[in-house]
C-alpha cells in the first residue's frame, strides 16, 4: 500500500512540475513568437556565460579549500610514494592552469561575441601557424609527462629481488583477506585451490608435502616491518579482487588462476603516522563527525559508534559481490623487533592443521 | 559516385507513389527519418530509466541504509522495509551503466543522428538499404526489451558491473545476478551488437556510395565525417565484444574454460582450468575503449556543425578537425590496456599503453582549441543548441584533462576504480555526449518533427543542467583522490571515509535537482511535437542540404531532383556576399573562389 501511495505521490510531483512548465510555456505566448534566439536572448545568455565561468571557478576553489585537504594524498607511507605524489602534483598544477585558461577563453568569447543583428562574423577558416602551435605545445608537455610517468612506473613495478624482499602472499576470497608469510626461509610453499581442505583447516590450499610450506604462517592481519621491501604475491580463490593500499600508493588485482605481484617498501610505522599532525587533525575531525552521528543513533536506541583510530588499510577495489563494500584487512607497520615478536606468536602451517 | 545518386533518383520516385499504411509508416518503416525518430524516442525512454536508477543509488550513497519510501515503492522485495539491498545496489549500478553507455549514448545518439543526417546531408534519397536499417532498429528494440525484462528476474538482474568481468559474471554462486539475469544481459547485448553492426555497415556504404553530385569527401559536413568514422570504429571493435560475450556464454553454460581457472567457491572446487579472466578484460576493453569514442565522436560532429552555424563562422581548421577525428579513431584501438594497468598484465605493456593513451590528448587538444577559435569573433546566436554545444566543450575539457592522470600508469595505481574515475568519464563522455545529444535534438527537432522546441524552456533546461553537472561530478574528483572506491554499497564500514559523507549528500542533492530538471525537457520534447510553433524550412539559416528539403517529410527527401553541391558546408559570413550564409547547393558566383580549408 505504501508502495502504491509513494508511486502516486511521485507521479503527482511529476505532473505538478509538468503543469507548472506548461503554465510557463503558455504564459509566453505573445511575448515572443519566434523560437530562434533574438538579440535579447543573446545578451542574456552572454552574461550567463560569464556567470557560469564564475561558477566553475567558485566550485573549483570550494572543492580545493573544503575537500582538497587530503592527508592521504600528501603523506605517503612507502618509499616510492613521494615520487608518485610529486608526479601527481605536477599533473594537477598543469591541469589546473590549462583548465583555468581554456574555460576562460571559451566562456569569455561566448560572452564577448554574442550575436547582434547586422553584425557580421569574421570569415576565419584556417591558420596553419596557430594550429601548429597548439599541436606542438601539447606534444612537448605530454612528452615530458610521459617520460616522467614511465620512469616512475618502471621504478615501481620492478622489484629488485637482490634486496632480499620479504615475500608475503595476499590471498583474496569473498569477502575477506588472508596474508601468508614464508616463515624462516622466506619462501612460500606451493599452493593451489584444489588442495583446499576445510576439514583439516588447510584453507589456502597449501601443498602439505612441500617442505617450504611447513613453516608458512597464515594471518588475518598484515604486519610489515618498516624499511624492508615487501614483495606481495597475490592470489584469489573465487572472483577478481583488487588489493588496494592507498596509503602506500599500491594496488594490484588478484586474479583466480594466476599469481600477480606488487612490491613496495613501507617507510612510516603505524605509530609514527598516528603522530603525524595532518593525521591527528583528520582523525579528530572524523571523531567529531562520529560523535555527532552517535548522538542520533543513541536517540534512536541504537549503539554508539566506536572511536576511530588511524590504521593503514587494505581494501578490495574490484567489484566482487554482495559484501564487496566491507572486504578489508588492517595493515600494521612496525619496527623489526615488534614484527619479530608478533611473528613468534603466530602458528606455523604444519602446526595449524587439524589431523 | 555521383552517377549512383542520379540513377537512384528514378527508383526513389517510383517508391514515392507507394501507398503507406499505419504499420509501414510508423512501425515497420524503412524511411530513415522515421527510423531516426524511433531511435530517439526509444533512447529517451531508456535514458529516463537509466537516470532514475542512478538517482536511486545516489540516494543510497548519501543516506546509506536508511529506509526510503521510494526504494520500497520501486524496488519491492529488494528493499525490505525500504532499506536497499546490497545486491540490488550493484545491479542498479550495472544496469545504469549498460543502459547509458550502449542504449542511450550509442544507439540513442548515433542511431538517431546518423540515420537522420547521413542521407539528408549528403544528398541521398535514403540509406543504402532501408530494409537493413529497419532490421537494425527492431533488433535494437528487442535488445531493449530483453535488457528491461532482465530487471524482473527472480534472482535479480546482472550485477557484476557494466564491464561484467568473469568469474563474478560467470558463476551464479558468486552473485545472485550472475544467473538468469546475466544470461539475459548477454543475450540482449549480442542482439544489440548485431543491430549496431547492421547500422554501421549501412552508414559506411551510404556515405561512400550515395553522395550527390559535387559532394566530395572534403565538402562533407563534419557531422558526416564523425558518423562515418564512428561506424568504422564500430565495425572494427564491436565484433570483439560479441566474441567475448559468446565465449562467456560458453563458459557459463557449456563448461568451457576460456576465462576461468582454479576456482574454489562455496566449499567446492570447480572444474575450470587454464582460462584467464585477464583475457576477457583484453577482449572487453578492445571494444570498451573504442566504445567511448563511438559515443563521443558523433557528439563532436554535431557540436562542430552547430557551433559553426550559430557562430555564423566557418568551423576553424576543417581539415585539422577531420585529421583529429582520424587520429582519435586510430589511437582509440590501441589504448585499451589503460583500463588494465593493475590487472596483472606485464608492466611493460602498461608502459606502452601509457604512451599511446597520452597521445590521444594531442588530437583532443586540437579539437578543443579549434572550437574555441570557431566562436572567436563570431556573431554568436545563443540558441539552446548553441548553449549545449558550448557546455559540451566545457565539460569535455574539464573531464578530458583528468585523463592525463588516469592514463599515466604510475598515477593510475592509486586512483584506479575510485570515484576519481567516475568523475572523469562521466564528464568527458557521459555529460559531454549527452550535451551533444541535446544540442542535436534542439537543432534538428524542426527537421524531425516540423515544429520548433520552446527556446525559453531550453534555456532553463540548459542552465540548471549545466550547474548540476558540475555540482555532481566536480567534487567527485576529490572524494576519489581521498581513496574512496567505487561500487561500495555503503562507506559506513570505513571510518576513514566518514569525513566524505557530507560531500556525498551534496552530490546527491545536485543529482536529484539535475534529474528533476530533465522533466522540463521531456515536457518540451513531447508537447512541442503537437503544439510547438511550426518550423520554417531553414530556421537556423544553415548551409547544409537537409535544410533544402520540405518541412513535411516525403519519401525520397527531395520532391524534385536531388540538389547538386558546389561548395563546402561552412560558407558562413563569406566576404563578398550580402547574406551571412550560402547553402551548399548555390553555385559559385563568377570569379568567386572556393575557399576551403
Amino acid at each position: 500500500m505504501t508502495a502504491l501511495l509513494t508511486i502516486l505521490v511521485l507521479v503527482f510531483i511529476a505532473i505538478a512540475i509538468w503543469q507548472m512548465v506548461k503554465i510557463f510555456d503558455l504564459a509566453q505566448v505573445g511575448t515572443s513568437n519566434s523560437q530562434v534566439a533574438t538579440d535579447k536572448d543573446n545578451t542574456l545568455n552572454g552574461y550567463l556565460m560569464i556567470g557560469f565561468l564564475a561558477f566553475i571557478y567558485l566550485i573549483t576553489i570550494w572543492s580545493v579549500v573544503e575537500l582538497g585537504d587530503l592527508p592521504l594524498m600528501s603523506n605517503s607511507a612507502s618509499a616510492h610514494g613521494p615520487e608518485v605524489d610529486n608526479l601527481m602534483m605536477i599533473s594537477m598544477v598543469l591541469i589546473f592552469i590549462v583548465q583555468t585558461i581554456t574555460q576562460f577563453l571559451l566562456h569569455y568569447f561566448a560572452y564577448k561575441y554574442k550575436g547582434e543583428k547586422g553584425k557580421k562574423a569574421l570569415f576565419f577558416a584556417d591558420n596553419n601557424t596557430l594550429e601548429f602551435i597548439w599541436t606542438i605545445i601539447p606534444v612537448i608537455v605530454l612528452a615530458g609527462l610521459i617520460i616522467y610517468g614511465l620512469f616512475t612506473w618502471s621504478d615501481i613495478m620492478n622489484v629488485n629481488e637482490d634486496d632480499d624482499p620479504l615475500v608475503v602472499e595476499l590471498y583474496a576470497q569473498q569477502f575477506n583477506w588472508k596474508a601468508r608469510y614464508g616463515g624462516a626461509d622466506n619462501t612460500l610453499g606451493k599452493a593451489n585451490v584444489r588442495l583446499i581442505d576445510i576439514d583439516r583447516a588447510n584453507i589456502l590450499g597449501l601443498d602439505e608435502a612441500d617442505p617450504n610450506a611447513q613453516d608458512d604462517v597464515i594471518t588475518s592481519e598484515l604486519h610489515l616491518p618498516v624499511g624492508r621491501t615487501v614483495l606481495f604475491k597475490m592470489r584469489s580463490q573465487d572472483v577478481l579482487h583488487s588489493a588496494y593500499m592507498p596509503h602506500f600508493r599500491a594496488q594490484m588485482n588478484c586474479v583466480p588462476g594466476m599469481i600477480t605481484q606488487f612490491g613496495f617498501t613501507p617507510t612510516v610505522t603505524t605509530a609514527d603516522m598516528r603522530q603525524n599532525p595532518d593525521m591527528i587533525d583528520k582523525v579528530a575531525n572524523i571523531n567529531n563527525i562520529r560523535v555527532e552521528k552517535s548522538k542520533k543513533l543513541i536517540a534512536k536506541g541504537e549503539e554508539a559508534l566506536e572511536r576511530y583510530d588511524f590504521d593503514y588499510l587494505l581494501l578490495c577495489n574490484k567489484i566482487c559481490g554482495k559484501s564487496h563494500y566491507n572486504m578489508q584487512m588492517k595493515i600494521i607497520v612496525e619496527t623489526q623487533e615488534e614484527y619479530d615478536a608478533w611473528m613468534k606468536e603466530q602458528k606455523a602451517f604444519k602446526n595449524s592443521l587439524i589431523n | 559516385m555521383s552517377a549512383h545518386a542520379d540513377t537512384h533518383d528514378h527508383e526513389a520516385h517510383e517508391e514515392h507513389h507507394h501507398k503507406e499504411t499505419f504499420v509501414t509508416k510508423y512501425i515497420f518503416s524503412q524511411d530513415h527519418k522515421m527510423i531516426a525518430k524511433q531511435y530517439l524516442v526509444t533512447g529517451t525512454i531508456m535514458g529516463v530509466i537509466g537516470v532514475i536508477m542512478s538517482l536511486m543509488f545516489r540516494m543510497q550513497i548519501a543516506w546509506p541504509e536508511e529506509p526510503n519510501v521510494i526504494f520500497e515503492a520501486l524496488l519491492g522485495k529488494w528493499a525490505p522495509g525500504g532499506v536497499m539491498d546490497a545486491d540490488i545496489y550493484l545491479a542498479l549500478v550495472t544496469i545504469h551503466g549498460t543502459i547509458m553507455v550502449f542504449f542511450v549514448l550509442t544507439a540513442g545518439l548515433s542511431g538517431t543522428f546518423s540515420n537522420l543526417l547521413i542521407p539528408l546531408q549528403i544528398g541521398a534519397r535514403d540509406m543504402a538499404s532501408g530494409f537493413l536499417n529497419m532490421v537494425s532498429y527492431w533488433l535494437f528494440f528487442i535488445s531493449c526489451v530483453i535488457m528491461l525484462g532482465s530487471i524482473f528476474v527472480e534472482a535479480g538482474p546482472a550485477a557484476a558491473g557494466w564491464t561484467i568481468y568473469p568469474p563474478l559474471s560467470a558463476l551464479p554462486m558468486a552473485q545472485g545476478g550472475s544467473g538468469m539475469g546475466m544470461t539475459l544481459w548477454l543475450v540482449s547485448m549480442a542482439i544489440f551488437i548485431a543491430s549496431s553492426l547492421l547500422g554501421s555497415l549501412n552508414y559506411i556504404v551510404t556515405v561512400i556510395n550515395l553522395r550527390t553530385k559535387g559532394m566530395s569527401m572534403t565538402r562533407l559536413p563534419l557531422t558526416i565525417w564523425a558518423f562515418f568514422i564512428t561506424a568504422v570504429i564500430g565495425v572494427v571493435s564491436f565484433p570483439v565484444l560479441l566474441s567475448a560475450a559468446l565465449l562467456l556464454i560458453m563458459d557459463r553454460s557449456f563448461g568451457t574454460s576460456f576465462f576461468l581457472s582454479d576456482i574454489f567457491i562455496q566449499g567446492e572446487v570447480l572444474h575450470y582450468q587454464g582460462g584467464s579472466p585477464v583475457l576477457f578484460e583484453h577482449l572487453f576493453w578492445f571494444l570498451g575503449h573504442p566504445e567511448v569514442y563511438i559515443v563521443i565522436l558523433p557528439a563532436m560532429g554535431l557540436v562542430s556543425e552547430i557551433m559553426a552555424t550559430n557562430s555564423r563562422k566557418p568551423i576553424f581548421g576543417y581539415r585539422a578537425m577531420i585529421a583529429s577525428i582520424l587520429a582519435i579513431a586510430f589511437l582509440s584501438t590501441i589504448v585499451w590496456g589503460h583500463h588494465m594497468f593493475i590487472s596483472g598484465m606485464n608492466p611493460f605493456l602498461g608502459s606502452v599503453f601509457t604512451f599511446t593513451t597520452l597521445l590521444i590528448a594531442i588530437p583532443s587538444a586540437v579539437k578543443a582549441f579549434n572550437w574555441i577559435t570557431t566562436i572567436w569573433k563570431g556573431n554568436i546566436q545563443m540558441n539552446p543548441a548553441m548553449l549545449f554545444s558550448i557546455g559540451f566543450v566545457s565539460t569535455f575539457i574539464t573531464g578530458g584533462l583528468t585523463g592525463i592522470i588516469l592514463g599515466d600508469s604510475a598515477l593510475d595505481i592509486n586512483v584506479h576504480d575510485t570515484y576519481f574515475v567516475i568523475a572523469h568519464f562521466h564528464l568527458v563522455m557521459g555529460i559531454s555526449a549527452l550535451y551533444g545529444m541535446f544540442a542535436g535534438i534542439y537543432h534538428w527537432y524542426p527537421k524531425m518533427f516540423g515544429r520548433m522546441l520552446n527556446k525559453n524552456l531550453g534555456y532553463i533546461h540548459f542552465w540548471i543542467t549545466a550547474i548540476c553537472a558540475y555540482g555532481v561530478f566536480f567534487p567527485m574528483h576529490f572524494i576519489g583522490m581521498a581513496g574512496l572506491p567505487r561500487r561500495y554499497y555503503t562507506n559506513s564500514n570505513f571510518p576513514l571515509f566518514d569525513d566524505l559523507a557530507n560531500t556525498n549528500v551534496i552530490i546527491t542533492i545536485f543529482a536529484l535537482i539535475g534529474g528533476a530538471v530533465q522533466l522540463i525537457y521531456l515536457y518540451n520534447f513531447f508537447s512541442s511535437m503537437f503544439f510547438g510553433k511550426k518550423a520554417e524550412k531553414n530556421p537556423w539559416r544553415a548551409t547544409t542540404l537537409e535544410w533544402t528539403t520540405e518541412v513535411k517529410h516525403v519519401h525520397g527527401n527531395w520532391i524534385g531532383d536531388i540538389p547538386h553541391v558546389y561548395r563546402w558546408s561552412y560558407d558562413y559570413s563569406k566576404p563578398g556576399h550580402d547574406v551571412d550564409f550560402i547553402p551548399q547547393n548555390v553555385p559559385l558566383k563568377e570569379g568567386e573562389e572556393e575557399l576551403q580549408h
